[in-house]
């Protein structure tokens, strides 16, 4: 290692797995960050293919606030942008009263 | 292909700029160089590699492409097609089991306000009664699960729990005996452990405790005005002028033979300053290490401590935390045991997939043998998997180490604090949220807060003195159990 200098011991056993084996660096890193758009609790509306959430690839929790804050996707949910910028006003916390959320019509 | 920083934490300590790693748990002295690529990486946009370094100066362009790449080694920079934190199936075989918390009485003599096992917030079913005594038979049965569930594990610890434990020490006895005699028969180790009040210490279980080199915590609140508002007797009289010659006693008695005697704080809405606390307990009284936790409760309870108090723990945390570095730096070991623990967690760079052990290598035991995940949970009907008689439940313990995966916890996924904290204490999250799979998130600013204290410690430590971070290389002995543990 010439750019980082490993201080604790996880960073120089990952030095040294780095060099001979791949694999072992990889194990020592079993926890992860998300793979997904939405890194937060947020209620969701998804479904599958047979109607039902169990397949989907990501938790059902993880789109709804994504697609109203942020997300360029042509979402069945109220936009903060322009339309709806209040419709979460009800819902504090989304974790704990997510239910508040309120239904709209455009 | 698009490269982005890694939920991390960057710091400086003594004009050094540091990283922690949340993916691997690393930690590690960044060069201009690499600061510079992290830094790039950290955009939105992020780094397509490898065709950022195309515009990049010839002479510069090697130790770029050397820097990502130990970047990405580490942990702190990550492809997007990198598989998401998941929580794996766990493995078919079930864990070894290293420790047993054996509550062997739900009985206290004392009643202190806060207590989760009466108080207010007490998870029991009050019109349900028990067994206010565990049996000698219920104890060995629950030793023999220990020993046959032990694997392979040559070192195993009986803790002993309350209520006041000390009130059925002919349980504890009887235990030790036959614990000693399995591990004779099986060629493990056991050691034991117990926290008490303090009360029912004289000399005979003093002896004991000394021959048989138990951990030793003792509940205490700190000097005689913090103690007694809340940890009295039924009276309502205060229990520190009963203890304090009894403690000093039992530290005298372990000085040189026994283990490290730890003091563990309960912390509530009116708490004393916590060096003052420290100094008391450390200096005057002679506890080897000192141990600090807010009280478990939900937040409407008088004794429950407010946010602005949260912050003056911080502050005091901070303040003795400045001492713990100074005696660092000199090679002293400094009692400060949260502290301790949290260095010794950051060194070895744990990333913890479970916010502790409980239902892992460890379990708690009611008076009656249910098995319970931990021995907060056992007087509770939540989470009950199995009986000592029949065994852990399998698929129950599962479902309950599924449910409290960090990966489950979507608020962590984002949090640099997470390889130690894991979403925290499964009994506050169930006093809270009435759910144990739930992250604390009203501790998160906290926890992060502190995390990021421990970080710039430990580095300051390895800056100035750094082979006393070889003391962590094994766990730490420091305490019996602190920060999280034992609040009785």
């Amino acid at each position: 290692m010439n750019h980082l200098r490993p201080i604790n011991r996880k960073a120089a056993a990952l030095a040294r797995a780095r060099l001979d084996q791949p694999g072992a660096a990889r194990a020592l890193m079993l926890v992860d960050t998300p793979y997904g758009c939405s890194t937060q609790f947020a209620p969701g509306w998804e479904v599958d293919s047979s109607g039902g959430t169990y397949g989907l690839c990501q938790p059902i929790e993880r789109d709804l606030y994504d697609c109203y804050h942020s997300c360029y996707w042509p979402a069945q949910v109220p936009d903060s942008l322009t339309n709806f910028p209040s419709w979460t006003k009800t819902c504090g916390s989304p974790v704990q009263d997510w239910s508040q959320v309120d239904l709209v019509f455009p | 292909m698009i490269y982005r920083a890694a939920i991390h934490r960057t710091f400086e300590a003594g004009g050094q700029t540091f990283a922690y790693s949340a993916a691997s748990g690393a930690v590690v002295a960044l060069d201009e160089t690499s600061q510079a690529v992290l830094q790039r990486c950290a955009t939105a946009d992020g780094v397509d590699h490898p065709r950022w370094l195309d515009s990049a100066p010839d002479e510069t362009r090697l130790t770029q492409r050397e820097a990502f790449e130990e970047l990405v080694g580490m942990g702190l920079v990550r492809s997007e097609f990198e598989p998401a934190l998941t929580a794996d199936p766990l493995p078919e075989s079930a864990f070894p089991l290293q420790t047993v918390v054996l509550n062997v009485t739900n009985k206290c003599n004392l009643s202190c306000s806060y207590c989760y096992e009466f108080g207010e917030d007490r998870l029991s079913d009050a019109t349900r009664a028990r067994a206010p005594r565990m049996s000698e038979e219920t104890a060995r049965a629950s030793l023999d699960m220990l020993f046959e569930k032990s694997g392979r594990l040559r070192d195993l610890t009986v803790t002993f729990f309350g209520g006041e434990t000390l009130l059925n020490l002919d349980t504890i006895r009887a235990s030790v005996d036959y614990a000693e005699q399995r591990a004779r028969e099986t060629g493990k180790r056991v050691s034991f452990a117990l926290t008490t009040n303090a009360t029912l210490l004289d000399e005979a279980t003093i002896a004991f405790l000394v021959e048989h080199r138990f951990g030793v915590n003792i509940s205490i609140d700190g000097a005689q005005g913090d103690h007694d508002r809340h940890r009295t007797f039924k009276s309502g009289k205060g229990s520190y002028s009963v203890v304090l010659p009894r403690i000093r006693a039992l530290l005298a008695a372990m000085r040189g033979r026994g283990r490290p005697v730890g003091a563990r704080v309960t912390l509530t809405r009116g708490m004393a300053d916590i060096a003052e606390t420290y100094r008391h307990l450390h200096d005057e009284v002679g506890f080897e290490s000192v141990g600090f936790a807010p009280v478990t409760s939900s937040s409407e309870r008088d004794f429950a401590l407010p946010a602005e108090e949260m912050d003056r723990l911080l502050r005091g945390f901070t303040a003795l935390a400045e001492e713990y570095v100074a005696a660092a730096t000199q090679d002293r070991q400094h009692g400060f045991s949260n502290l301790h623990d949290l260095l010794g967690e950051l060194h070895r760079g744990v990333s913890k997939a479970h916010p502790c052990g409980a239902a892992l290598g460890l379990v708690g035991v009611s008076t009656e043998g249910q098995i319970s995940p931990c021995h907060r949970f056992v007087e509770s009907d939540a989470h009950v998997m199995g009986d000592v008689k029949t065994g852990i439940d399998e698929k129950l313990r599962a479902e309950f180490l599924h449910a409290g995966h960090v990966a489950q916890k979507i608020p962590c996924h984002s949090c640099f604090a997470r390889p130690h904290c894991a979403g925290g204490c499964y009994h506050e999250a169930h006093v809270r949220y009435g759910d144990a799979g739930s992250p604390n998130l009203h501790a998160c600013d906290w926890i992060r807060a502190w995390t990021a204290l421990g970080l710039d410690c430990y580095a300051r430590i390895w800056l100035a003195n750094p082979g006393y971070l070889d003391r962590f290389e094994e766990r730490p002995k420091l305490a019996v159990r602190s920060s999280s543990e034992t609040q009785a």
